[in-house]
């Protein structure tokens, strides 16, 4: 096979994920360690340098791309699933039922996302919490924020992809084949999960590639404004948020500024330019 | 074009009411309250200071007495800005982001289509592929990387611009571009794949073949049609470019609408969102139907009637 554009990008987002999951067990410092060498410029022994703390910039790039990634990961999923459910019932459904459910997403989608991601956070994380505590996932309770800011993301990405799925839909239930379906007598589940969902995948499978960029952008922009993540956690965006905030005219550490934006943007170009090829296959 | 104004303007007021409704909810349901910051208030305080601004009562009342109030034109009164009202606030703050924002969107057409047209012309050629890796890595690169680093790089290290304020057309250079960035990406995507799209139609082989040189063709035949599902993102990008401004806001220190929301969604000013909640939808929904307007314009075939 010919090495072509998306191969490369494949491969750099491999080689991206695996960093992140096995980088910071090869360093030789934790991700909040506090030391005595603060704002330390680039050297031998911290090669990104450190930051106000004296904590490792490269172990928390390290851990930051964990959390930032899976918050992409696990929010576009879920946006996948409640999307395409939603879409494939309206489309299927059609008629009043149909009216009614976009009617729905229009008025979403004129409310600000970041207000409904915050207002779920705080309104369900102490009761999370205590949820968790009871349980087994016990461990899991001192990560509610994390866990609603995962469901929170996913919950208000899903808008764009209900209404391509829609979309489709509405074209492929007047197909010969849906006919067919329903004179054997499947009920509709049946053919909606069976029948109609293998013919949108790809266009699915497409979206969570843009999906995924616009999670983990949105995670960010949270984190930036210290609504997101918090500390002692570490996201791309805390990390620059926390570089941003000793911008200064007299000394800046320009290493806290320049490596997360390069981390970040550089995965986002990666990950749009993913989705385009993808788009240009589906052609 | 009165019925479809009539029509649309019609159905976008169940829209506002439901938005204005879910927004009042979710911050008076959200957890701690807009009275308290640091210590609690005693009860009979707290009590007071809900029956004077109508927050007293069943979620309901409340919204019920809001929704009246709007009604007569009164968003209600700051809870954290004491003294001052959301409609003072609002008409201070809203025409200096309309102002960062009309900036930013010219900006982004202005860059972004001749950016979309060059890269459609060159297709093929190394040329056109480097043009469009540009559209997408402008497009990337959020404006939260941009406002740090441009303040960096243009006025702490060569000292162009004022690192933040308002007030001098100085302090509008950075911002404007750092929110217009990421739209001169979308809009030249959405222009190239428009055009490419369209120089493979029957008329323009036809112009060529009369001999229309090749950038009348582009410029002159090709860019009215293939410009069209530009036309049709201009109303949502509009209202990303406002609402994006927050950020900016929030980093240049402008004294925007932005910046009040962010501030009033972590105090639970439920006045203050809400109304500038009530803002960015009647502003989303204004620039959809302007879009699809000139959509209608642009193009003969499609008929505002249906």
């Amino acid at each position: 096979m010919k090495p072509r554009p998306l191969h490369f990008c494949l491969a750099a987002l491999a080689l991206l994920t695996l960093a992140a999951i096995c980088g910071p067990y090869f360093s030789p410092y934790s991700v909040d360690q506090i030391s005595q060498t603060r704002l330390a410029s680039p050297d031998a022994s911290h090669w990104l340098g450190t930051d106000l703390h004296g904590r490792d910039l490269l172990t928390r790039l390290l851990f930051g791309a964990r959390i930032s990634l899976l918050v992409g990961l696990v929010g576009a999923t879920i946006s996948l699933f409640v999307g395409v459910t939603y879409g494939l019932i309206s489309g299927y459904l059609g008629g009043r039922i149909d009216n009614a459910m976009m009617r729905f997403v229009d008025i979403l989608y004129a409310l600000p996302r970041i207000v409904l991601v915050i207002v779920l956070i705080s309104l369900f994380d102490l009761k999370l919490k205590h949820l968790l505590d009871g349980t087994f996932l016990a461990p899991l309770a001192s990560h509610a924020r994390l866990l609603l800011l995962f469901v929170g993301l996913g919950l208000v990405e899903w808008l764009t992809l209900a209404r391509i799925v829609r979309a489709q839909v509405l074209s492929i239930k007047e197909r010969a084949f849906v006919l067919s379906a329903r004179l054997i007598g499947q009920n509709t589940p049946t053919i909606l999960f069976r029948q109609i969902l293998p013919q949108v995948l790809p266009i699915v499978l497409t979206y969570l590639t843009l999906a995924l960029p616009a999670v983990i952008l949105e995670e960010s922009f949270l984190s930036f404004l210290g609504l997101g993540v918090q500390a002692p956690l570490a996201s791309w965006g805390t990390l620059l948020a926390d570089g941003a905030a000793l911008l200064n005219p007299i000394q800046t550490p320009w290493w806290l500024i320049v490596f997360p934006s390069v981390v970040l943007a550089f995965t986002l170009l990666l990950l749009n330019f993913l989705g385009d090829q993808l788009r240009k296959l589906q052609k | 074009m009165i019925s479809f104004l009539l029509r649309r303007i019609l159905s976008s007021i169940p829209v506002a009411l439901s938005v204005i409704a879910i927004c009042f909810l979710l911050v008076r349901l959200a957890p701690g309250s807009p009275f308290s910051s640091e210590r609690a208030l005693d009860p009979a305080t707290q009590a007071m200071l809900e029956t004077k601004y109508g927050l007293s009562g069943s979620l309901p009342n409340q919204l019920f007495h809001y929704a009246s109030n709007l009604l007569h034109g009164d968003l209600g009164d700051s809870l954290k800005f004491r003294g001052r009202s959301v409609n003072e606030i609002i008409g201070q703050s809203l025409p200096r982001s309309l102002l960062l924002g009309s900036i930013a969107f010219t900006l982004a057409l202005a860059f972004g289509i001749p950016l979309g047209a060059w890269s459609a012309a060159r297709q093929g050629k190394p040329s056109g592929t480097f043009l469009n890796g540009l559209a997408l890595l402008t497009l990337s690169i959020p404006t939260f990387i941009l406002a740090p680093v441009t303040v960096l790089l243009f006025s702490f290290y060569i000292r162009l611009c004022p690192p933040a304020g308002w007030g001098s057309p100085s302090q509008l250079i950075l911002p404007a571009l750092c929110l217009s960035l990421p739209f001169v990406g979308v809009c030249a995507r959405l222009t190239r794949s428009g055009l490419l799209e369209v120089l493979g139609a029957d008329f323009i082989r036809t112009a060529r073949a009369k001999g229309v040189t090749e950038p009348n063709l582009v410029f002159l035949h090709a860019l009215r049609p293939a410009i069209l599902p530009l036309v049709a993102y201009a109303g949502p990008l509009a209202a990303s470019i406002l609402t994006g401004s927050l950020l900016i806001e929030e980093t240049f220190a402008i004294p925007g609408i932005g910046q009040f929301f962010v501030s009033g969604v972590i105090n639970r000013d439920v006045f203050l969102v809400s109304g500038v909640v009530l803002v960015y939808c009647l502003l989303l929904l204004f620039f959809n139907l302007v879009a699809d307007w000139l959509t209608a314009l642009l193009d003969p075939r499609i008929s505002l009637s249906s």
